[in-house]
């Protein structure tokens, strides 16, 4: 026997399995969602894998080894995941937790993977959200699995919204894409020509149909809506030329040409016939945001599982790094450690590990939000239609009451007689809930993908030249490559800062993240590992600087906090993302340690585990607090202008022989003194005098909290990087590279 | 239904072989280093007889399949969450230990009890499947002492194929020396076979048969019976993995024959 097992030990033994990340992501009671993952996880790492390395990824064709991975998602149960069990599913409620998991497998071995299979979903999306009854049954059962004994292929699904330019983008609402009436004969069904050429279309290399966004181009069909098109309906259905995609290459990319007619009743959501006119049930902005607000969250999932699957193989890598070479003999520091000999790989290390941790976090909890707002949602639907409400403006003036609701809800002590009465009020909850998916859902894809990119680059310079090659274990190239898609396709990085820059002003949102600073308080005080300390801190200078940034303004009168004024909205949504992902992970690993005992495997090794995840906590807190500061001083400060040396700015500075003299009186002055001219008029050389602090200075005080509530944040990153160089791995990759 | 057959499946969890698996000395006897935060799997020789086991009931219809497997119960759950996405079965858990280093004969006698205990079982009916070996330490006994604990004399080891005849007897091929099978022709159950790896390929994991299986299996957990096992006076004077050894040349100019040659004669030399 080689060695002794330790009796108690600080430091981590494996690499967190599944029963971890089972309370981490709070689906230890899903049977259901554990199954997903397992079965997803086989088509990852067996069909999927095995594609990757046999360079499918080089073309970018519709290959029938492509298509041998939709039917592996079919047989594993993936494709059903989105269906309801009478549907051809079985898992019965929401299913953004679901489908988030099940896109976190794929990118662990490759993210066009989970866009294959995403798109698919987001094809359906639109019938799911806002589609009649009749429609929803249709196409739900059609895409369904073949059950045993059925012979048939189910359909796939493409979802067209983004058009060639200079219609690009998701955040348009102009569409080229046009919808007429071509045939309406009396007491039948109108006939519809829709007219729609599409950009980067997901799955259109071999979708059945396609859920298309059109505006009306005749006085007979008021506004916009989505259309569903078939690939046998009368006129043309080009799928177009395959994208030239350098990355995400599994998942299929066409620019198609659709002029097809079909009957009205393919409008999703259904239609009404209004003095002659086809009014549509549903707009193309109802749909998509209903739609996109949940698909966005498995894309901020997919890098962060990349991110987490990178550890491994960079662990591998170094350890066995001079392996074979003269001078490293078995039993030696050099055999034995490798790289993680060196302090700075263990600590970078560390950084991605713990991104990948909070992205992780972030994008779940925001799953699981959503899982908790669907039902709320339509309820709010039913309670809406039944006072007749109807339409975006009605509908915010209708929840206005409940937003005050919400807001003394939010703002009541924990045993106030009414908090149960405004609990149970599902419109108060709708509010609350609502206004936090608007943060945190593009929170998730903007931070996820944003600094997911960034550290995936990071961990592909781990790995050295290595990295860039196509034999790097993990595919870790091809996967940081793929995150830049990620942080571009479904709504590029600035529509999300757009979006953070209305929702996070939301009176109902802030007064959920000022509770949120004194639940970390109150995590700090008993947790004080955590870097929930802090985190509070960095919110607490957030929530000043936004509070003061929306009532200040530049030298020109200008207001900055403005939406045309992006460069103070968009960093103000940047540095939020960093301290939600952070918060989310703190909670995490609060839910492991708490939950952790109840399971005997997580339980074998807790103590060690939930000390290492709260030391990335720590870690991550560090750095998403420095990022939020900079950002915050730099918003605060950087818009007021600098004095200058003219005569009108340095008229309150000393002059050397004022200092002089007043030193006979006050001995010293002249070393505090700043900014003190020559007699000739001479001035230190810098920009201007020094810029006083005037109106800022609770942001200095906040600040240098900040700084200090920084201490033991690199002690904790040293411990973290001490248990990746101890940390056991295994022997090697489940998956071939 | 003449052929509704009555299939029991021994089958226990071992770490999973991608992983680093070195042998420890724990207070309790040796062990696998931090086997209990392992990923683990299904014995890879028992699900051979598990997949061989489900064809069989699939193909004799009113056949009932149990999997009795010994184990944590926290881990059984976890390796059901893939298992039981397989085929279709009934679970019977026994809350053991976890490890492949304690005495066969407890072990038997602890699965030979869970097996008689189970509603409705016909110990004269009982096909009892198992794997021939296993990649934990493999005892070599445990599957033919639960047979003996239940009274099944007839059994056969290293089995690849059972072909069940329409009066209830079946044949059955068991690997023998030089690549062969002996062929033997059994009247009928109840018998043992020790599963070598069959012919089924891994069945691709279902959600739908998953769920269908949990229906039983979480209840069945949680209701799983507590044992310990007796070491009956087993000591251990060491343990190790089995020896490896790496050579690896790059040659590109080699016929399959000759690099067929080289290889028996590497081999014969060791």
């Amino acid at each position: 026997m080689s060695a002794t097992a330790p009796t108690a030990t600080k430091s981590m033994l494996t690499l967190p399995g599944d029963a971890v990340r089972q309370i981490l992501w709070r689906f230890a009671d899903r049977f259901d969602l554990q199954m997903l993952v397992q079965s997803t996880r086989g088509v990852a790492r067996g069909t999927v894998a095995r594609l990757v390395a046999a360079g499918e990824r080089n073309t970018h064709e519709w290959t029938p080894g492509k298509n041998d991975m939709l039917k592996a998602f079919d047989q594993a149960g993936v494709t059903a995941a989105f269906m309801e069990p009478e549907e051809g599913g079985f898992i019965a409620g929401p299913k953004n937790l679901a489908l988030s998991l099940a896109a976190f497998e794929l990118a662990w071995v490759d993210g066009g993977a989970a866009t294959a299979s995403l798109a698919g979903f987001l094809a359906l999306a639109p019938i799911h959200e806002r589609g009649t009854p009749e429609q929803k049954q249709h196409y739900m059962s059609l895409s369904a699995p073949a059950a045993p004994g059925e012979d048939r292929e189910p359909w796939r699904g493409a979802f067209a919204l983004t058009e060639p330019i200079p219609y690009v983008g998701v955040d348009t609402g102009m569409l080229s894409g046009k919808v007429r009436v071509a045939e309406w004969k009396d007491g039948e069904e109108p006939i519809i020509e829709v007219d729609k050429r599409g950009r980067f279309i997901t799955n259109m290399g071999f979708a059945n149909f396609v859920t298309a966004a059109v505006g009306s181009d005749d006085e007979r069909i008021k506004g916009t809506c989505m259309v569903i098109l078939e690939i046998g309906d009368p006129g043309t259905f080009d799928r177009g030329t395959p994208t030239k995609k350098l990355v995400h290459q599994l998942s299929s990319t066409c620019d198609p040409v659709f002029n097809l007619k079909v009957p009205a009743s393919r409008i999703i959501g259904g239609y009404t016939v209004k003095d002659g006119v086809i009014v549509p049930n549903c707009n193309h902005g109802d749909v998509i945001e209903a739609v996109f607000r949940r698909t966005r969250v498995p894309v901020g999932i997919m890098s962060a599982a990349k991110l987490l699957s990178a550890i491994e193989p960079v662990i591998r890598y170094h350890r066995q790094r001079f392996r074979g070479a003269e001078g490293a003999k078995p039993g030696s520091l050099r055999y034995e450690q490798g790289i993680q000999q060196r302090e700075d790989a263990l600590h970078r290390l560390v950084d991605v590990w713990a991104a990948g941790e909070a992205a992780s976090s972030l994008g779940f909890e925001t799953a699981r939000l959503f899982d908790a707002l669907d039902p709320l949602e339509k309820q709010k639907f039913e309670i809406m239609k039944e006072r007749g409400v109807n339409g975006g403006r009605a509908e915010m003036k209708a929840l206005k009451e409940s937003a005050e609701k919400a807001l003394e809800l939010l703002a009541m002590k924990e045993d106030d007689p009414r908090r149960a009465e405004l609990e149970a009020d599902p419109l108060v909850q709708f509010v609350i809930l609502d206004a936090e998916a608007n943060v945190l859902c593009p929170a998730t894809k903007l931070w996820n993908t944003g600094h997911g990119a960034n550290m995936l680059r990071e961990a592909v310079s781990l790995m050295g030249g290595y990295g860039i090659t196509e034999d790097c274990p993990g595919y870790l190239a091809n996967k940081w490559m793929d995150a830049q898609l990620e942080a571009t396709y479904e709504g590029p990085e600035a529509v999300q800062r757009r979006q953070m820059t209305v929702t996070m002003t939301n009176e109902v949102f802030l007064a959920i993240f000022r509770n949120w600073i004194r639940e970390m308080r109150s995590i700090a005080s008993s947790k004080p590992g955590t870097g929930a300390c802090t985190l509070a801190s960095a919110m607490t200078l957030w929530l000043w600087s936004l509070n003061h940034l929306q009532n200040a303004t530049d030298p020109t009168g200008g207001k900055l906090y403005h939406g045309q004024r992006q460069g103070v909205t968009f960093a103000l949504a940047d540095a939020l993302s960093w301290l939600v992902a952070s918060r989310s992970q703190i909670l995490d690993v609060l839910a492991l340690e708490k939950n952790g005992p109840n399971d005997p495997v997580v339980a074998e090794d807790l103590e060690a585990t939930v000390l290492f995840l709260s030391d990335l906590c720590y870690s991550q807190a560090a750095l998403a607090a420095g990022e939020a500061s900079r950002i915050c001083a730099e918003l605060v400060f950087g818009y007021n202008r600098h004095p200058s040396w003219d005569e009108e700015e340095h008229r309150n500075c000393f002059l050397a022989s004022e200092i002089d003299e007043l030193e006979e009186t006050m001995p010293g002055i002249g070393a505090i003194a700043l900014d003190v001219l020559g007699n000739d008029g001479s001035h230190p050389l810098k920009a201007g005098p020094c810029a006083g602090c005037a109106g800022s200075e609770e942001f200095l005080r906040l600040q240098n909290k900040l700084t200090m509530c920084l201490t033991g944040s690199r002690l904790a990153k040293d411990r973290a990087a001490e248990t990746i160089g101890k940390v056991m791995i295994p022997e090697a990759l489940d998956y071939p590279a | 239904m003449a052929n509704a057959l009555q299939i029991v499946v021994c089958a226990g969890i071992v770490p999973d072989p991608l992983q680093t698996l070195e042998p420890v000395t724990n207070p309790t006897g040796p062990g696998i280093k931090n086997e209990m935060v392992l990923p683990a799997v299904l014995d890879p020789w028992a699900a051979s007889a598990l997949y061989e086991a489900a064809n069989l009931a699939t193909k004799n219809p009113g056949s009932k399949l149990w999997l009795v497997s010994l184990g944590p119960k926290a881990k059984l759950q976890q390796v059901m969450m893939t298992v039981a996405q397989k085929v279709a079965f009934e679970l019977v858990p026994v809350d053991g230990p976890l490890g492949g280093f304690p005495d066969a004969h407890s072990t038997a006698a602890a699965l030979a009890s869970a097996i008689e205990a189970i509603p409705g079982i016909d110990k004269t009916k009982v096909l009892l499947f198992g794997g021939w070996e296993s990649a934990s330490r493999g005892a070599g006994v445990t599957l033919q002492l639960v047979g003996e604990k239940l009274g099944i004399v007839d059994q056969f080891q290293g089995v690849d194929q059972i072909d069940v005849r329409d009066d209830g007897s079946f044949e059955v091929l068991e690997r023998v020396e030089g690549g062969r099978h002996q062929v033997s022709v059994c009247a009928g159950a109840p018998a043992v076979l020790g599963w070598a790896t069959g012919s089924l390929a891994e069945p691709r994991n279902n959600p739908q048969i998953g769920m269908a299986n949990m229906r039983t299996i979480m209840p069945a957990l949680q209701k799983a019976k507590a044992v310990t096992l007796d070491a009956n006076g087993l000591s251990y004077v060491s343990a190790k993995l089995p020896s490896q050894q790496r050579e690896t040349r790059v040659v590109k100019d080699m016929t399959p024959d000759a690099i067929a040659a080289e290889l028996v004669e590497w081999i014969v030399a060791e």
